[in-house]
Formats: structure tokens, C-alpha cells, sequence
């Protein structure tokens, strides 16, 4: 099967109201699917740490789900800030979210490293001032 | 043991639910990543967050119910949406470690 567009969702700067609605959607289309459940529990929680990143952290984006034969890519396109030191960011307990944001459970670092430890592949690009395209597979 | 029973037993507060659910396991947390990846389908989970993103979290994870400990505040939209969606929300004045003692006591 060709890569194909599986989800597309727009997501808003701080519109926790909508925190893990695109997980949601997208885990009932791997459930329609027939995907493994291991595989659709990775894929969906790499999915709700980038769509609570964009909310939390960015202006506003979008995550895009695509899907073969070999595996899921989900991409998480946003509209700045960047990310200055992504090195740093990478570390497990690093976060730059403020006390309300800690206080409801996030922000505690560990985003970043559940994308990394529940994917196959996972690529950072930012720019500063730009913006930041995460990108992570899964493969089948 | 199932949620019902749970909640006569320890005479737990029901917030959203009772909804029938068999119980497996549990987890205790308060940060949501960390929930994301270790909490697993049927486990309860015991946490003092009480605001909306826990009902999208408990819905992903599949958790069989949500026990808030040292009687939180709920937050009114968290209410109205684990209706929606069917997640159990309990609430219990003890603290995580006495209400652990409890579910370890009942076999959990």
C-alpha cells in the first residue's frame, strides 16, 4: 500500500479543552483499521505527546498521520517559536513549561523521551523564530 | 473485582459512572506522560489531578477508572465529559498510600 493520509487535524496554542482529541480520533481509525493494539498504543501516545506539545508550547499547528504497508509517520508541523537548544530539550526532566501548566500534570520533561522511546524513527527540525516539525514512525 | 463493587466496598464517592468495567491492576501518577506509557487497560488509576485532560488521558489509556485521592477538586467540564465519553471518576478523602493498602488488602 502507498503512503496515504490517515488523519489531519489543526491544533491551537493552549486550547487544553481539545488536549487528546486527535489521539482519540486517530486511535478509533487504527481500531477501524484492525491495527495491532501494541502498535496503536505506541502510535497513540507519541501522537498525544506532540498534540499536547503544540498545545503547551507552540502558536498553533497541525498533526498529520500517514500510513503504508510498512508503517505510521505522524508529523507534527508547528508555527514557532523553535526550539533553542534541542539537545537540552531532549533531556529527560527539561522542560520550559511554566508552574500552571506543571501543576495540571505537564511539563515535566518526559514528552520528548516517551516520542523517542515509543518510536522506531524520530526526527527534530526547528529554526528559531520559524517553527518546529517533529516527525516519528512506527514501523508495522 | 468490578468498579460497582469497588466503590460499595471502600464506599467510594462516584463522580462519573458507575459504568460496568472489570478492574486489573493499578497505577498511581500525576504526571500524564508518565501515565500515557505505564498505565495500562483496565487498571485504576489513582492520581489527584482533576481537571479535563485526565478524562482524555483515563479514555486513551482505557483505564478501567479514575480514583481521586485526598478529595480534589473536580473540575465541573472534567465531570461533564467523563460522562460523555463513559470514564468512571471516583473520589476518596485517604490518601494514594491508604487507599493502595485497601486495593492490595482486596486482592488488586
Amino acid at each position: 500500500m502507498r503512503e496515504q493520509v490517515l488523519l489531519q487535524s489543526k491544533i491551537a496554542q493552549g486550547d487544553f479543552s481539545r488536549g487528546g482529541e486527535t489521539s482519540s480520533n486517530l486511535k478509533e481509525a487504527l481500531r477501524k483499521l484492525g491495527i495491532k493494539l501494541t502498535i496503536s498504543r505506541r502510535v497513540t501516545i507519541v501522537t498525544y505527546e506532540m498534540e499536547m506539545n503544540i498545545i503547551i508550547h507552540s502558536l498553533g499547528g497541525q498533526i498529520t498521520v500517514y500510513i503504508s504497508s510498512e508503517q505510521i509517520r505522524v508529523v507534527a508541523e508547528d508555527l514557532g517559536p523553535g526550539i533553542a537548544d534541542v539537545e537540552r530539550a531532549l533531556q529527560p526532566g527539561y522542560s520550559t513549561a511554566d508552574d500552571y501548566v506543571r501543576a495540571l500534570g505537564f511539563g515535566a520533561g518526559m514528552g520528548l523521551n516517551n516520542i523517542k522511546h515509543y518510536s522506531d524513527h524520530f526526527t527534530i527540525e526547528t529554526e528559531e523564530g520559524k517553527g518546529t516539525t517533529f516527525t516519528a514512525i512506527i514501523n508495522f | 473485582m468490578n468498579v460497582t463493587k469497588l466503590v460499595e466496598t471502600l464506599g467510594l464517592d462516584v463522580v462519573s459512572g458507575p459504568f460496568e468495567r472489570e478492574i486489573a491492576g493499578v497505577y498511581v501518577g500525576d504526571l500524564l506522560s508518565n501515565v500515557m506509557a505505564k498505565a495500562e487497560r483496565d487498571n485504576l488509576w489513582i492520581t489527584i489531578q482533576g481537571h479535563q485532560n485526565v478524562v482524555a488521558v483515563a479514555s486513551l489509556t482505557e483505564v478501567a477508572a479514575v480514583i481521586v485521592v485526598e478529595d480534589f477538586e473536580l473540575e465541573e467540564v472534567a465531570i461533564e465529559r467523563a460522562q460523555e465519553r463513559q470514564v468512571n471518576i471516583l473520589r476518596t478523602p485517604l490518601t494514594a498510600y491508604e487507599l493502595v493498602k485497601k486495593l492490595i488488602n482486596l486482592g488488586i
